[in-house]
Parts: structure tokens; C-alpha cells; sequence
């Protein structure tokens, strides 16, 4: 009994949660039980998500067979394979052992300052890799600004572990914040019964609380892993290759477009690859535990003699991730005023990029809403598919969507090309898997009894969405479109080619300034940059927290 | 539960709100490459437009007056370094330009996708290469001759597809706290020796780079420029992303000299006066080469005479003084006759003569660095 614990209090929670959902709607009937209101867009959304991979297909069958051969058996492929994996293995590895435990702090634990730490730890998410890793290395490259203002020679931040460090701490707030919400949407009672029945607060929270964060680690993981695959900003900067540095490549040296394309293939490859993977390896069963939503506020656990040392932890994190990119821009701005550069607000691009991620997440949000909702609530194959599908834009290198975009939206949307409403598809495209992600997550930890029970009492499906479901997904979606928001932001090769023409933003401005060596110009854009991008993702979470505890 | 359900649309109506406001406040998005944007004004100091006083120069004064219509260009070249440029021809004549920037590689891959339908009107680009690539699938209409004449063949397309309009040379900068100029080599051919183990950078995955490394194989020969990359790895060359980090990289005494464009030590010595780095100039070495920032029309172009007349206004002496003279980032004007005092005379530079837009040998030129192994 006492080395089986968490399994009899499953099947305690067990019968009476999941019984009357098997009866409504397991097997065939789930799906008749999804309005069309959900999977008639949802389908509508899966086929604009497929785009880019129809678009590689086309640009590399230009390739004649052979060459196809060549390039697949060549043994940098496999090495490149290899590369990639190993980074994307090692960083998403690394995200979970940051992200778990910082999580855990911040929500459940008496750390020092922890509402503070809740936030600031996530906040290397906005910084873009293009910034932070030549940040970093302005910082801790040989004769950097660290050696030469406290004379300290740290590790080199080139190569395999400069690019480790640098996509794990901008990526890690990925599974931070899925974790910390599902943390807050646990139901105590759990891990108050395992506390009664004699285990302590380690064990229970390896066998307890860790099980319950399966699903939520997992979906952050994903998107660290698939991040890290479609990244170039850091693995070019601190030299290390990858696909999408070789994709980049042989765009940019040979400007031959099927060789591209057929690496991006590969590219496609290896996401399925990782997406069935993950999805055996972390089959979530978000009803398995009874998810009730936290009935009260969980208990705060005191660290003792944890609690400075782990303040301490969260704070290097926040200095290495968040306060030395930072401190390295602004030494650019004052070094350049100083020697008489001029610096501009970029008041207008600020406008600008606030305009295009705001409607990329709004509409990002709307668009994943019926994918998150016909996912989490129906165990239809269709749907899941679809939600994987949706993966496709977010791995791949931001260029191959925004040339897709571009080689069908001259063809099939002519008088939207290069307008707004093109850009945001792009940001939807490429980031709506994160939307999806985050209301999913928010669904599941909601026990469907709650809209069984509504339509039990006579509500008609429709009634039921708008009542019930659509405002439990309110959490995620607020969340999700955060996300969005933030990463659109930061979004470089598709705002380049498929914003309306002359439509600068602040991530243009900050990468044309930097290409050519205007550090002053780029500094008060990134600054900015860093700042919107910090604003919704902040209100988001706090807003979280309100409402749960 | 019902106060959630009422908060969606107001979360949706707030998010929308501020989208809107965001649009309010940006105005109109044409403003940021008109005239009297601020950002563009501040590319020249303070002392240069007064200089140019009524600013037209006089052989194209009374065409460009008359000249209207719309361009659209897509520019490789940074609005850092052309924004100022555009502006002052808008303000010259009733064209109105609609300028994308981006980077050169990845908006010729886009009018080769855009296909016939591209909205360009001109591409702007940062290398030869890329106008090459664009030359090659006859997606570049010629240039009347009167234009293309304007420019020393070995600057431009030999066909007259496009033209080049400034010149960057390669050099070899060095940090002037550990190698003095005198003991800087006048041959990249000297690199390979044990004295500058693990002391010289390059960019190999940049273009510049690999449009010198192209001409080293049309000069040298394929196998003296396989067996000179393979001493250069074997002597420890450190790899960066781009020539602004190289050049960062000398600066930090990461290493001590860089394979790189001339114009970078420019730009940092006007970020920060007192800069480490110095160019040491290569006449009559291969490693010397001589690349072009170039503009080509396209084929399918509906206004061919305004972007003709841009095409020259580039070339003409005053924007020619600019490039050469005003910016602070001072690259060869190619119009004979103007000068760029802080840059040594073209012609003295003696570079190697290659046809830089060759894109066979831009494949073969990538090849050949993946299997030697300076990609990895």
C-alpha cells in the first residue's frame, strides 16, 4: 500500500469523474457530440496550417531524383540530424530541470519575493534569440564586457554549449509558465492525502504532484523542442550548426531554392518524428486524475533552509536571461550617445508592431480555440491530428513560411498580398500551436462533468459552448494570445516579406540597425521590444494567479 | 461563471482596442520612408544637407522634376545606409517609392518565387550575387546603354543587367593594440603561416566572404584555393556569423586580425571613437577583392523610365558624393571622378577582375567550403 500510493487514490477519484462522460460521448459519439461550430473551422484553419509543407513539396520536386539521393544519403545530413537533435534533446532536457522546479517555487513554495520571481523568471522568453545570443556574447565572449569590467574570464559562449545556454535560458519559460498554470489548477486535496497517509512533502511531490504535470511539462517541452529545431538567431550567432542553419545557408549563399526546400522537408520529417514521439511518451490523461480545478488555495510549503538558495538560483537565472541582455543594450545606447550617435524612440514602428502581434494574437486565440476545444473535450483522432498539424508552421524556419506564404499568397490571394491581413496569417501560422497549447491545457484541467452536467439540465450544445466552455478556455486564451503576441513580436523573415511595403516594426529596425553595425539605433527599438513584449505576458500570468488563488 | 462569460468578447473587445489604437497611433505606415520621417533625416549629420544647398544636380534637374508615378524597390541595402537616399529623390521629383527592406539573399529568393506577378520594380542588393541569381532566370531587363555606361564594365553586369553603385573592398582588420600595422600581411596567402595560428578570423557563411573565395578559385585555381582553406582551418581559423561580429570579435582581442569589408571599422569608430580596429588594405592581392552593392530592373517593371532615372539618380554626383563622402559607413562611389577622401584610390587598389555574378560557381563556391569542412 505505502509504495503504490497514488495509484488507489486515482481509482478512488476515478469512477464517479469519468462514468457519465464515457456515457455521453466515448468512442464514435464523441465527435457527433462536437458542433459544427467548433470543427467546421477547425478544418478550415488545419489546411492554411498545411501550406508550408505543400509548398516545400512543390519548390524541391523541381530537384532532379538523383540529386534528391545525393543530398538525403550525403553524410552531412546525418550529421546535421544529429546536431540538431542533440540540441534540441539537450535544451528541451534542460528546460524541464529549470522549468519544474522554478515553477514549483514560485507557486506553491514561501520563496523570497515569489510573486516577483513568478514573473521575472518567464521573462527571457521576450527577449529574441537574435538579440540575446549577441548579447551574450558581447557579454561573456573573450575581451567581452564582463573580462573587461570585473577582469572574470567565463566559459566560452561559442559552439554546442553557447547555443545550449542560450536557447535553453530564452526557451525554459515555456514550460515555466505551462507548469505554473497547471500548478495553479491542481486540486490539493490530492497531495493532502498523500500527505495524510504518511509520505512527505518530497515524495508526495514526486508521486503526486510530478504525475499531474505530465501533460502540461510535456506541451511546454514540445514547444521548446520544436522551438529550438526552426531557430537560427542563436545557433548563427554562437556558431553551431543546424537544419535551419544550413537551410538558411544554402538560400543565402547559392540562392537556389530546391535544396531549401528539401532540407526543409527533412525538416518536416523530423517534427513528426518528435510529435509522435512525445505524444507516446507523454499520452496525457488530463481526467485521469479527477481534475476538479483547486477547490481552495494549496497549502504554502515552507524551504526552510531552501529559501535563500533557491532565490538565489531564480535570481541568476533572471540576471543571465534577463538582466545581461538588457545591461548590454543599454551600454550600447549610452557608449553611442556618448561618442555623438544619434538613438530614435521608433515611436511609429512600436505602433506598428503593437498593431500586427495584437491582431496576430486575436486572431491567433480565434483560430485555436475550436482546435483546443474539439481536442480537449472530444477524443476524436480528426481533431488531435489537426492540433499536430498545426506544429508544421512552428518548426520550420520562419523563412520557408514566410516564402510559402509568399509563393501562394501572389497566386491564390493576390490583392491581400503584402498587406496586413497577410502578415497576420503568417503570425498564425507560425505560432498557433502555442494558443492551442495553452487553451488545451486550460481545458483539460477542467472536468467535463461540468458541461455533461449542463446539458444533462436541458442546455443545447451550442448553449453549453457559449456558457460553459468557451469561458473556462477564457484562462488559456488569455495566455495563449500572451504567447502569440510575444513571439509575433520578435518575428523577423515573414514581417520582412510580407508586411505591407514600408511597414517597418520595431523587430525590423532593431535587425537592419544591427546588420550593419548602428548599435545606437538598435538599442532604444530592442529596449522597446523587450518591454511590449513583457506587458501582456505579465498581465496574463497575474491575472492567472487572481483568478486561482 | 456568467461574469467570465460576459469577460471573453470584453477581453476580445480590449485586445482589439488596442490594436486600434496602435493603428491610430502609427499613422500612416508610408510616413516611415517619407521625407520628413526623423529616423531617415538623422542618417546624414547635421552639417550635410545645407552643404548640398538647392541639392539637384544640374544635369538631371529638369527630368527628375517631371518624372511621377510609383516605385516599388526592394532593398537589400539597409534603410541605415540608403533610407536618406530615397527620401531626397522622392522630394526631387512626384515619385513615390515604396521601398521593402531586407536582407539581399532572402528578397531575391522572394521575386524569384513572386515569379511574374512581383511588385518590385527594382532590387537593390548588397552583393553581386544575389543580382546574378536574378540575371541568370531573366527576371532583370537590360539597361539602355546611355545607363549602363555610366559604370566601369568590371562594376556591373556584362550583359547590362544591372549596375553597381558603390564598392566595398575585402581587407584585413586588424586590432591595433597587438599587431601593429606594419606587421599586418599584404597577402591572405601569409595567413596560413604559424605565426597567425588560431589569430585570424573570417565569415564563412557570409556572402562577401564567399564572392572572395569565388574569385580566389577563378584567379587562383580550384586546388591552390582548396589546399589555402584547408591551411587556413588547419591554422585554427575562428569562424563568425557576420562581419559585424568579426569585426566585434578583433575588437574584444578574441582574435587578432579578420577577413572582412573595409566600411565595418567605419561604422564602429563613429559608435565609439576610440575603437581598437584598423583596416589594412591589400593591392594587388587576391584577398583584395573588389565587391559591388549593385541595382537591377525588373523584367516585368511597369515603370521602367522613373526606375531608369533612379537607377541614374544613384549614379549621379551628388548621392555619389554621399556614399563616398557624407555617411559615416564611407564605401568607392563607381562613377568616375568622385572621390572618397578617407578610402585609398580605387585604381591604386589593383583588385582582381572576376565576374562576380557567376552562379555556378556561387554552388561550386559553397561545395567546396561545406567539404572542406569551414561550414560546420
Amino acid at each position: 500500500m505505502t509504495s503504490d500510493t497514488p495509484a488507489p487514490i486515482t481509482q478512488l477519484e476515478h469512477p464517479p469523474v469519468t462514468e457519465p462522460e464515457a456515457r455521453t460521448s466515448r468512442g464514435p459519439r464523441r465527435s457527433a457530440g462536437t458542433h459544427p461550430i467548433v470543427w467546421m473551422p477547425a478544418l478550415v484553419v488545419a489546411v492554411a496550417m498545411l501550406l508550408p509543407a505543400v509548398y516545400l513539396v512543390v519548390a524541391s520536386s523541381e530537384l532532379p531524383g538523383e540529386r534528391i539521393l545525393d543530398i538525403i544519403t550525403d553524410p552531412s545530413t546525418a550529421r546535421l540530424t544529429g546536431r540538431t537533435l542533440l540540441l534540441a534533446g539537450s535544451v528541451t532536457l534542460a528546460s524541464l530541470v529549470l522549468g519544474l522546479p522554478i515553477a514549483w517555487v514560485t507557486v506553491r513554495s514561501d520563496l523570497p519575493a515569489r510573486r516577483f520571481f513568478a514573473i521575472a523568471t518567464a521573462l527571457p522568453l521576450v527577449i529574441p534569440t537574435y538579440v540575446g545570443a549577441y548579447a551574450l556574447v558581447a557579454a561573456f565572449a573573450r575581451g567581452g564586457l564582463v573580462e573587461s569590467w570585473f577582469g572574470v574570464v567565463g566559459p566560452s559562449p561559442y559552439g554546442f554549449w553557447g547555443a545550449f545556454v542560450a536557447l535553453t535560458l530564452f526557451t525554459f519559460p515555456y514550460v515555466l509558465i505551462t507548469v505554473q498554470a497547471s500548478l495553479r489548477g491542481l486540486d490539493p486535496t490530492l497531495e493532502e492525502a498523500s500527505r495524510s497517509l504518511g509520505h512527505g512533502p518530497v515524495r508526495t511531490f514526486f508521486r503526486v504532484t510530478l504525475p499531474q504535470l505530465r501533460a502540461s511539462a510535456a506541451a511546454g517541452g514540445l514547444l521548446v523542442t520544436l522551438y529550438v529545431l526552426s531557430d537560427f538567431g542563436a545557433v548563427s550567432i554562437l556558431r553551431y550548426s543546424t537544419f535551419t542553419r544550413a537551410l538558411y545557408l544554402q538560400y543565402r549563399s547559392a540562392f537556389d531554392r530546391a535544396p531549401a526546400a528539401l532540407l526543409g522537408l527533412l525538416l518536416v520529417g523530423l517534427t513528426i518524428v518528435i510529435i509522435v514521439l512525445e505524444a507516446r511518451t507523454a499520452r496525457d490523461r488530463g481526467g485521469q486524475f479527477g481534475a476538479r480545478g483547486p477547490t481552495r488555495p494549496a497549502p504554502v510549503v515552507p524551504l526552510r533552509a531552501w529559501r535563500w538558495p533557491a532565490a538565489a538560483f531564480c535570481g541568476l537565472v533572471v540576471l543571465v536571461g534577463l538582466v545581461t541582455p538588457v545591461t548590454v543594450i543599454v551600454y550600447w545606447l549610452v557608449r553611442g550617445l556618448a561618442a555623438g550617435e544619434t538613438a530614435n524612440l521608433a515611436l511609429g514602428a512600436a505602433g506598428r508592431s503593437l498593431l500586427a502581434a495584437g491582431l496576430g494574437a486575436v486572431v491567433g486565440v480565434m483560430c485555436a480555440l475550436p482546435i483546443a476545444i474539439w481536442s480537449a473535450r472530444s477524443g476524436s483522432r480528426i481533431a488531435r491530428f489537426i492540433e499536430r498539424a498545426s506544429f508544421t508552421g512552428y518548426a520550420l524556419p520562419g523563412i520557408v513560411v514566410a516564402l510559402a506564404l509568399v509563393f501562394f499568397g501572389i497566386r491564390v490571394a493576390t490583392p491581400l498580398y503584402q498587406t496586413l491581413a497577410m502578415l497576420v496569417f503568417a503570425y498564425v501560422v507560425l505560432f498557433l500551436p502555442q494558443a492551442i497549447g495553452a487553451i488545451r491545457t486550460s481545458l483539460l484541467q477542467v472536468n467535463p462533468n461540468v458541461e455533461s452536467a449542463a446539458r444533462i439540465l436541458g442546455s443545447s450544445r451550442l448553449e453549453t459552448l457559449r456558457r460553459i466552455t468557451l469561458p473556462l478556455a477564457r484562462r488559456g486564451a488569455l495566455a495563449g494570445g500572451a504567447l502569440v503576441f510575444l513571439t509575433a513580436l520578435k518575428e523577423l523573415p515573414a514581417t520582412l516579406l510580407l508586411a505591407p511595403t514600408g511597414y517597418d516594426t520595431l523587430a525590423t529596425r532593431v535587425w537592419s540597425a544591427t546588420a550593419e553595425a548602428f548599435f545606437t539605433r538598435a538599442a532604444l527599438p530592442a529596449l522597446l521590444l523587450i518591454l511590449l513584449g513583457s506587458v501582456p505576458l505579465a498581465v496574463a500570468m497575474i491575472r492567472e494567479r487572481r483568478e486561482l488563488l | 461563471m456568467r461574469a467570465a462569460t460576459r469577460q471573453i468578447p470584453r477581453l476580445l473587445a480590449v485586445l482589439a482596442g488596442l490594436a486600434l489604437i496602435a493603428a491610430a497611433c502609427n499613422g500612416d505606415p508610408e510616413e516611415a520612408v517619407g521625407p520628413d520621417e526623423p529616423v531617415g533625416g538623422e542618417v546624414v549629420p547635421e552639417d550635410a544637407v545645407p552643404d548640398e544647398g538647392p541639392g539637384v544636380p544640374p544635369e538631371a534637374g529638369p527630368a527628375l522634376e517631371d518624372l511621377e508615378g510609383e516605385l516599388t524597390i526592394y532593398s537589400g541595402r539597409s534603410e541605415e545606409l540608403v533610407g536618406e537616399v530615397f527620401a531626397q529623390f522622392e522630394a526631387a521629383t512626384d515619385v513615390e517609392l515604396q521601398i521593402r527592406y531586407g536582407d539581399t539573399a532572402e528578397l531575391a529568393a522572394t521575386i524569384l518565387e513572386e515569379g511574374d506577378r512581383s511588385p518590385a520594380d527594382l532590387f537593390f542588393a548588397q552583393d553581386a550575387g544575389a543580382l546574378g541569381a536574378l540575371e541568370i532566370q531573366d527576371r532583370l531587363a537590360l539597361l539602355p546603354d546611355d545607363l549602363r555606361d555610366l559604370v566601369d564594365p568590371v562594376f556591373r553586369s556584362p550583359a547590362g543587367a544591372w549596375n553597381g553603385i558603390t564598392g566595398r573592398v575585402r581587407v584585413l582588420a586588424h586590432n591595433t593594440d597587438t599587431v601593429p600595422a606594419e606587421d599586418v600581411p599584404d597577402s591572405v596567402f601569409e595567413l596560413t603561416e604559424g605565426e597567425w595560428e588560431g589569430r585570424v578570423g573570417w565569415a564563412p557563411t557570409n556572402g562577401s566572404f564567399q564572392a572572395f573565395v569565388t574569385a580566389m578559385r577563378l584567379v587562383e585555381g580550384e586546388d591552390a584555393t582548396e589546399q589555402w582553406l584547408e591551411a587556413m582551418l588547419q591554422n585554427g581559423a575562428v569562424p563568425f556569423e557576420n562581419n559585424t561580429s568579426l569585426v566585434e570579435g578583433v575588437s574584444r582581442g578574441e582574435v587578432d586580425l579578420a577577413l572582412t569589408n573595409h566600411y565595418y571599422v567605419f561604422r564602429f569608430l563613429a559608435e565609439d571613437p576610440g575603437f581598437n580596429v584598423a583596416n589594412h588594405y591589400l593591392p594587388g592581392d587576391v584577398g583584395g577583392l573588389v565587391n559591388v552593392a549593385g541595382i537591377g530592373m525588373l523584367a516585368t517593371s511597369d515603370a521602367p523610365e522613373a526606375a531608369f532615372e533612379l537607377i541614374r539618380y544613384l549614379l549621379g554626383e551628388e548621392v555619389q558624393t554621399f556614399f563616398g563622402q557624407v555617411t559615416d559607413a564611407p564605401e568607392f562611389p563607381l562613377r568616375p571622378g568622385v572621390d572618397a577622401p578617407q578610402l585609398p584610390e580605387l585604381a591604386d587598389l589593383d583588385p582582381p577582375e572576376v565576374d562576380l555574378s557567376r552562379l555556378e560557381d556561387l554552388q561550386g563556391t559553397l561545395e567546396l567550403l561545406q567539404d572542406v569542412g569551414a561550414l560546420r
